[in-house]
């Protein structure tokens, strides 16, 4: 039995070995805003956060999260209010297809979460010093996530604009 | 029919008197997709739990299947079934069309042991988990006797022929023309075999309701899904519903029914239960269409002013032997520049590997790679500025066929995007700026792409609650479909936005051909606009005929439509209030549209301008945009933000036509070298810096009563030569072989001595 809190509520779950995480939530737990794009970790359209981290929700098997805390797209907004980088995605048109859209926003989450705590990235410039949030800096922590229908300047603003939300 | 002039008169969307047309609200849809809430056609809800299918894939390019094994799978944990050619259910044989108005033929799944290309449906398995379904597909024992095939597009020329139908076209006399022309140029571009990469790979969720089947497939047109699954599974259309609310990308690779939507409903039937099949990233690859690669010889002759006295664009493409296609790289030559002397044609080499098809502006995008780097070669050979070379080739009416053009701001677009982009510190020798260790150069190219309108329906329902909803078996692929035929439903009803609702994707609702060929805006919303006219005549009908509206005994013709009211003089009535004595179920229209009679009396086309500024690294040769910038003319505008999306994201495909994107055949195996995302190339977010479009101020009044016209393809038209323009201008390096990689650059800067 694996037990997982996906979103703030509890599971246990008897989950075949082979399942993944993403599977997990859509087959078992009913929660198919987390999309599958490729299966294999290439596309980012599966991102979560796991523990406030973001993964590739395929990459990984479900039994290896027993008493994880799971973060979803489904989880983000407050009631009817909007988590500000969902507005900030739908506010600067940061998707088409909106396949990828998920994803994209768990992981701009995370990123956010990343540059506040100060994390480097190849595009960090100093790597002691606090992280600037620059145009680069985005760009280069988003590239894991695919949009094939091309949204990356609008995805850009949508970061700025919800980075600028929680400052 | 209708004619032009017709649609010339001024109207509720050209007046736009509230103000949302062109406006840049946000996608009608978009709450839905950023909670991930939007259920894709391997999401929705069923009626009972569902089974998985898994679909096997042929590993041989061409042959025959001698023996094939499914006992073990069959016996597998979880299985319920597993079909290869010798046990799947009866269907109608391929290219059948029992219903003469089907758009489209049978189209059966495992349909024999003929394998005509790797990666082709050879087993199905269903089981009641993906992973039990998964594990029994690699129990399955296939012996195939292999054939000779044709795999290798570039060492087949020779068995190049004909288009089917097609006649090479012709104007003047190109041989004479060229010879005497005082400057020519002669090369040959190659542009490499692409994928669409939808990020939703094709999915459906089908189950059976009677004699009636209900799917959920991910399909660019909706009639067209349906009547193909009704001709393979030889039931009437009628007895297939087919929904396709949201679609995770199609580009045009969801045009068409795959095996997913077949043996979904199949096993449906057969289990009696729902059924999810999805295809794997790699079955997307080897399984659905791909834009072929095309081989183009461009001749350019010119007198010394630069002006053109011959042109020619010969195109060789492939398709599958048994699915004809042609990528018609050349025919957008025909239209854009001035020059008496003309040549233009295709030819098809037929291979032995999946199909080819319609990608995102099939002809134009690889096309204008060719075309429009010749013009900027000849451009240096003649000493002129591109834009100036181009300008002294506009012509004054379609130098095709002598039409006049419906309008055409192409020149403004150049000078518009010159004047933005900073064109004039562009410096003319090649290889003249460096940064550090980077040649930096800028390059522009122009764009066109033509503009349709097919004929459509929609439906249109006023309910007692004030709100319209608006109908139709039309597409949203991310184009904005549901967002921009709100606004026009808004618009042409005096309705605010929050008392529009659009309905899509469900064959049950008035037709429209889907998403494709950048008609979907024009056509899906000429067929709303007219509908919500249809809907203002029967309500100011019913108003005037009715002794409880204030509008009663008042002439129907004069009545107008404002803020949820319907209006005449000082009085006015609730459009809630109408429709509310109109009975439980409100009023309901149909209308239509249909191509004016005349339409094809002017050349109708959007035009764009491209310029980009790259960094090529002079140790690595990897090329990197810097920026880039286009100015697009395009019609009326419904919505200026999704507008611009759809012209960005466009861009950004031809960065990747440009840089990255390409797909060999392997040669052993007939299969794609690359099967994944990790594998081509798509660009990601950190390829892309300071991309940024503008749409001119247009109304196309030759194109139908909105003025409005298509943006989805134009964007990638001549994005990709704007950049191969400007790594030549950075470093000397006229590369015709695409996608421009650092093993070419390099290469290339090696032969040069850099």
């Amino acid at each position: 039995m694996t037990t997982i809190r996906v979103n703030g509520v509890d599971h246990a779950v008897d989950v075949d070995p082979r399942t993944s995480l993403l599977d997990l939530l859509r087959e078992r737990l009913d929660l198919k805003g987390t999309k599958k794009g490729c299966d294999h970790g290439q596309c980012g359209a599966c991102t979560v956060l796991v523990n406030g981290v973001r993964i590739n929700a395929c990459l990984s098997l479900a039994v290896m999260h027993d008493g994880d805390e799971v973060l979803t797209v489904e989880g983000l907004a407050s009631g009817e209010v909007l988590h500000p980088v969902q507005q900030a995605f739908l506010t600067e048109d940061a998707f088409q297809c909106g396949y990828c859209t998920p994803g994209q926003i768990c992981s701009a989450v995370g990123l956010l979460a990343e540059v506040a705590a100060g994390q480097p990235s190849e595009a960090t410039a100093d790597l002691d010093g606090p992280v600037t949030l620059t145009d680069a800096e985005i760009r280069e922590r988003m590239s894991g996530n695919i949009c094939r229908c091309s949204a990356y300047p609008q995805i850009l603003a949508a970061v700025r604009r919800a980075a600028g939300a929680a400052a | 029919m209708s004619t032009v002039r017709d649609w010339a008169a001024p109207n509720p969307v050209t007046e736009n008197r509230s103000g949302l047309i062109g406006k840049p609200v946000d996608r009608y849809e978009g709450r839905l997709k950023v909670t991930g809430t939007a259920a894709y056609a391997y999401e929705v809800e069923t009626p009972a739990p569902p089974l998985y299918g898994h679909i096997v894939s042929s590993t041989l390019a061409k042959g025959r299947i001698t023996a094939i094994d499914t006992s073990a799978a069959a016996a597998a944990p979880g299985v319920v079934l597993a079909w290869s050619h010798l046990n799947v259910p009866a269907q109608a044989a391929r290219g059948t069309r029992l219903n003469p108005r089907s758009q489209r033929a049978s189209n059966p799944a495992l349909e024999s042991d003929r394998v005509e290309h790797y990666g082709q449906s050879v087993v199905f398995i269903l089981a009641d988990t993906p992973e039990n379904a998964r594990a029994a597909g690699g129990l399955v024992r296939i012996t195939y006797a292999a054939e000779d095939a044709d795999l290798d597009f570039l060492s087949s020329l020779d068995l190049a022929g004909p288009a089917p139908g097609e006649e090479d076209a012709r104007v003047g006399d190109f041989e004479a023309g060229y010879s005497a022309s005082e400057v020519t140029v002669d090369d040959t571009w190659f542009s490499p075999l692409q994928n669409h990469a939808q990020m939703e790979p094709c999915a459906t969720t089908a189950w059976w309701e009677g004699d009636k089947v209900v799917v959920h497939t991910s399909i660019q047109m909706v009639k067209g899904g349906q009547h193909a699954l009704a001709e393979t599974l030889g039931i009437p259309s009628d007895r297939v519903r087919l929904f396709t609310r949201y679609i995770g990308g199609g580009f045009g690779g969801k045009g068409q029914a795959y095996d997913d939507l077949t043996l979904a409903a199949l096993a449906a039937r057969e289990s009696g239960r729902p059924v999810r099949v999805a295809y794997t990233r790699q079955q997307m690859f080897q399984a659905t269409i791909h834009r072929p690669a095309v081989q183009m010889r461009v001749r350019l002759g010119a007198d010394r002013s630069g002006r053109l006295n011959a042109m020619a664009l010969e195109a060789v493409t492939h398709c599958a032997r048994n699915a004809p296609f042609v990528e018609h790289a050349a025919s957008f030559a025909r239209n854009l520049y001035a020059a008496p002397h003309r040549l233009t044609g295709h030819r098809l080499v037929l291979l032995d590997i999946p199909h080819a098809g319609a990608m995102r502006a099939p002809g134009e995008a690889p096309g204008m790679l060719s075309l429009e780097c010749a013009m900027d070669e000849l451009a240096e050979k003649l000493g002129l500025d591109p834009i100036e070379l181009r300008i002294r080739n506009e012509p004054e009416v379609d130098p095709d066929n002598a039409k006049p053009f419906s309008v055409r701001q192409l020149v403004r677009c150049m000078q518009e995007g010159a004047q933005q982009f900073g064109w004039s510190r562009r410096h003319p020798t090649p290889g003249a700026v460096r940064d550090g260790r980077w040649y930096v150069g800028m390059g522009m190219a122009t764009a066109i792409r033509g503009n349709f309108l097919l004929p459509a329906k929609a439906g249109l329902r006023l309910t007692g609650d004030g709100l319209a909803t608006l109908t139709q078996g039309m597409t949203d692929i991310g184009t904005g479909t549901y967002t921009i035929l709100a606004q026009i439903t808004g618009e042409t009803l005096g309705l605010p936005l929050d008392q529009v609702r659009v309905e899509l994707g469900d064959s049950d609702m008035p037709p429209a051909p889907g998403s494709g060929g950048q008609f979907g805006a024009a056509t899906a919303g000429s067929a709303a606009y007219e509908t919500a006219m249809v809907m203002r005549r029967r309500l100011s009908e019913l108003a005037a005929g009715d002794p409880r509206s204030p509008l009663y005994g008042e002439d129907p013709t004069l009545m107008d439509f404002a803020n949820g009211n319907i209006v005449l003089g000082n009085r006015s009535e609730s459009l809630a209030a109408l429709a509310s004595r109109a009975g439980p179920e409100g009023v309901y229209v149909e209308g239509g549209i249909s191509p004016a009679a005349d339409a094809r009396d002017w050349s109708q086309h959007t035009y764009g301008a491209q310029f980009a500024e790259v960094g090529v690294d002079s140790v690595t040769g990897e090329v990197r945009l810097r920026r880039m910038f286009g100015v697009f003319a395009a019609g009326r505008i419904l919505n200026a933000k999704l507008a611009k999306s759809q012209i960005t994201g466009g861009m950004i495909w031809g960065v990747g036509a440009a840089l990255t994107e390409s797909n060999p055949v392997d040669p052993r195996f007939g299969s794609f070298l690359h099967q994944d995302l990790g594998g081509y190339l798509a660009p990601v977010h950190a390829d892309i810096v300071n991309l940024d479009a503008v749409l001119l101020d247009e109304a196309d009044d030759k194109a139908n009563p909105m003025g409005i016209k298509g943006v989805g393809e134009l964007g990638i038209c001549g994005a990709g030569a704007a950049i191969a323009n400007a790594v030549y201008n950075a470093c000397g390096v006229r590369l015709r072989d695409y996608p421009l990689t650092p093993d070419k650059v390099l290469a290339a800067l090696e032969a040069k001595g850099l």
